[in-house]
């Protein structure tokens, strides 16, 4: 299978921050891939390397087979972007605003009207179509970012965080919209996301970017499969300080331990088998526990197992 | 040709956006007059020395034409400043939109405005009394002066915006350098009535070379030197525009 996006061991650095350390990755053409990581990890960075938007230091980056630097114009042809930020010209209407993004395409006429027209109805803004933007949602501005992406028919599209922002609802339908995508305009997407569950949802491979690097890549449950065994979750009461002792009996047990708040989370062979065991070890040792529950290994757990670091909480720090 | 196409599309974006703005269309007809007004008065008993041949209202029309050029252009970038905020600009960049066509369709846009100012301005002006000696021509080159003075530091503007990229730090610049540049040039002195060192200053600055260009037209003489210096401030505007065309680099390279 071809590839329509390569990114080779790209670099660049913003004064004091290295935000890509040499980020190597394929994307197959048709598929649906996903970067996932937390804040600051070098996403949207990459992003705007594979865009044309900015230059890496080095490395190299093909987009639907043209090199980035040496034919910024052609990759710029061939690609949507659907940045992280609304790119949506608020003063104008849903329409007028896909229209002039159509003729940055060079199309014009009927053609053009008709395109438009389709993707009004695509993403569900015919009825808003003719009002200014500045009066929409925040889930009608980011489907309308998705149309303007698409009103060329690109060949590659990149979606840059494009549920963030959105409430619950919106997330929702914006999930069926880009499953729906994938089939109907037949694209290659390039979805990055801090949401496990989103990228999970729909990538059909992920890879996990941590400080500017990709450190694994694969099938969500490829990755999932690959961990072995499962997380197990041991929930301490509130008043209960004696964290650190508890996190050390549960270490003896099993692997990766690891605490966040009041819950312990480590990683078993088998979780029926772990869990009389690890109770049992805190009762001898006189910590009570709230409640303990298993699970198969999420994406949060390959997180923390390739990077050793907890997911939220460096999407916390990354933030800052 | 595709420049060209995309320049008169993002045109047509710009004033269709303006054209929304009841507050922005009013401000846009009531400053100039007031300047007008105002400073009319304020100099009326100026011409104590015959300095202002036809009267200080008649000097003065070209110069407030001229002045409300430029402060029109020297701002332009505010609306680079909000596009960039709105991320317009990236959505524009990712896809094959000339940088120099979204340099441009501000520039233009900056220079359309004046024109429509400066008839105001002219229209009010005939109304007061004041004569263009120069006729029909006349008009034409006071037009033309100010759509290009409106372009040149629409450019400037431009580049600076790219350059800073906060609305804050354009105020402070469009303040810094548009105050001394109008009290540097003929819009409300004679030139025969300033120290030396600013006739010389005067002699450089475009927004002078727009004002000469105006005034001679307003009196009807020296037309040799209206098109000299209409012809330097169109060699200004290219200088300004390509200037923020490639300050577009200094930006993509910062994010």
């Amino acid at each position: 299978m071809a590839d329509a996006i390569v990114a080779e061991a790209l670099r660049k650095r913003y004064k004091a921050v290295q935000a890509l350390d040499g980020v190597s990755f394929a994307v197959h053409e048709g598929e649906v891939f996903g970067l996932l990581g937390p804040n600051g990890a070098g996403k949207s960075t990459t992003v705007r390397v594979l865009t044309t938007l900015t230059r890496a230091d080095s490395g190299r980056a093909l987009v639907a087979g043209e090199d980035v630097l040496e034919h910024p114009a052609r990759v710029r042809r061939a690609i949507g972007y659907v940045a992280q930020d609304s790119g949506v010209d608020w003063e104008a209407t849903g329409r007028e605003n896909l229209l002039l993004q159509g003729r940055i395409h060079g199309m014009s006429g009927a053609s053009l009207r008709r395109r438009v027209d389709e993707l009004l109805e695509l993403v569900g803004l015919e009825d808003a179509a003719d009002r200014q933007a500045r009066g929409y949602s925040g889930g009608m501005k980011r489907r309308l970012d998705v149309a303007l992406g698409l009103v060329h028919k690109p060949k590659v599209l990149f979606l840059d965080e494009p549920t963030t922002g959105l409430d619950p609802e919106a997330r929702a339908a914006m999930w069926v919209e880009v499953e729906r995508l994938a089939h109907v305009e037949s694209l290659t997407i390039l979805l990055t996301t801090h949401y496990l569950e989103e990228a999970d949802r729909l990538a059909e491979r992920v890879a996990i970017v941590s400080r500017g690097r990709v450190v694994v890549e694969g099938t969500p449950d490829q990755l999932k499969r690959d961990l072995e065994g499962e997380s197990v979750s041991v929930e301490l009461p509130e008043q209960n300080g004696r964290l650190a002792e508890a996190e050390q009996i549960v270490g003896r047990i099993g692997s990766e331990v690891n605490l966040e708040g009041q819950v312990l989370r480590t990683r078993v062979p088998n979780g029926a088998q772990a869990i009389p065991v690890i109770l049992g070890a805190l009762d001898d040792a006189g910590i009570e526990v709230a409640a303990v529950t298993t699970a198969r290994p999420s994406l949060d757990d390959v997180y923390l197992h390739y990077t050793g670091r907890d997911f939220a909480s460096e999407d916390e720090e990354g933030k800052r | 040709m595709q420049t060209a196409r995309q320049t008169g599309w993002m045109v047509v974006r710009q004033a269709r956006n303006l054209m929304r703005e009841p507050i922005w269309i009013a401000m846009m007809i009531v400053q100039p007059l007031l300047w007008l007004l105002l400073y009319g008065q304020l100099f009326k008993h100026v011409d104590a020395q015959g300095n202002y041949p036809g009267g200080f209202l008649e000097f003065f029309t070209a110069g407030v034409v001229c002045m409300n050029a430029f402060f029109g252009g020297t701002w332009a970038g505010m609306a680079m400043i909000n596009d960039l905020d709105r991320h317009v600009i990236d959505r524009f960049l990712a896809a094959p939109a000339s940088r120099l066509a979204i340099v441009l369709s501000q520039v233009v846009r900056a220079g359309i405005t004046a024109i429509l100012q400066a008839l105001i301005l002219l229209l009010i002006a005939l109304a007061l009394g004041v004569r263009v000696h120069g006729g029909f021509a006349g008009w034409i080159v006071v037009l033309a002066a100010s759509f290009l003075l409106a372009m040149v530091f629409a450019g400037f503007s431009n580049g600076i915006a790219l350059l800073l990229r906060r609305e804050a730090s354009m105020i402070a610049t469009a303040n810094f350098v548009g105050m001394p540049l109008m009290f540097l040039s003929t819009i409300l002195v004679a030139f025969a009535v300033m120290p030396g060192w600013i006739q010389a200053v005067t002699r450089v600055n475009p927004v002078n070379w727009g004002v000469v260009a105006a005034r001679n037209a307003v009196y009807g003489v020296s037309w040799g030197q209206s098109l000299a210096h209409l012809g330097f401030l169109l060699a200004a505007t290219a200088v300004t525009a390509l200037f923020a065309t490639w300050c577009f680099r200094a930006y993509q390279r910062s994010i």
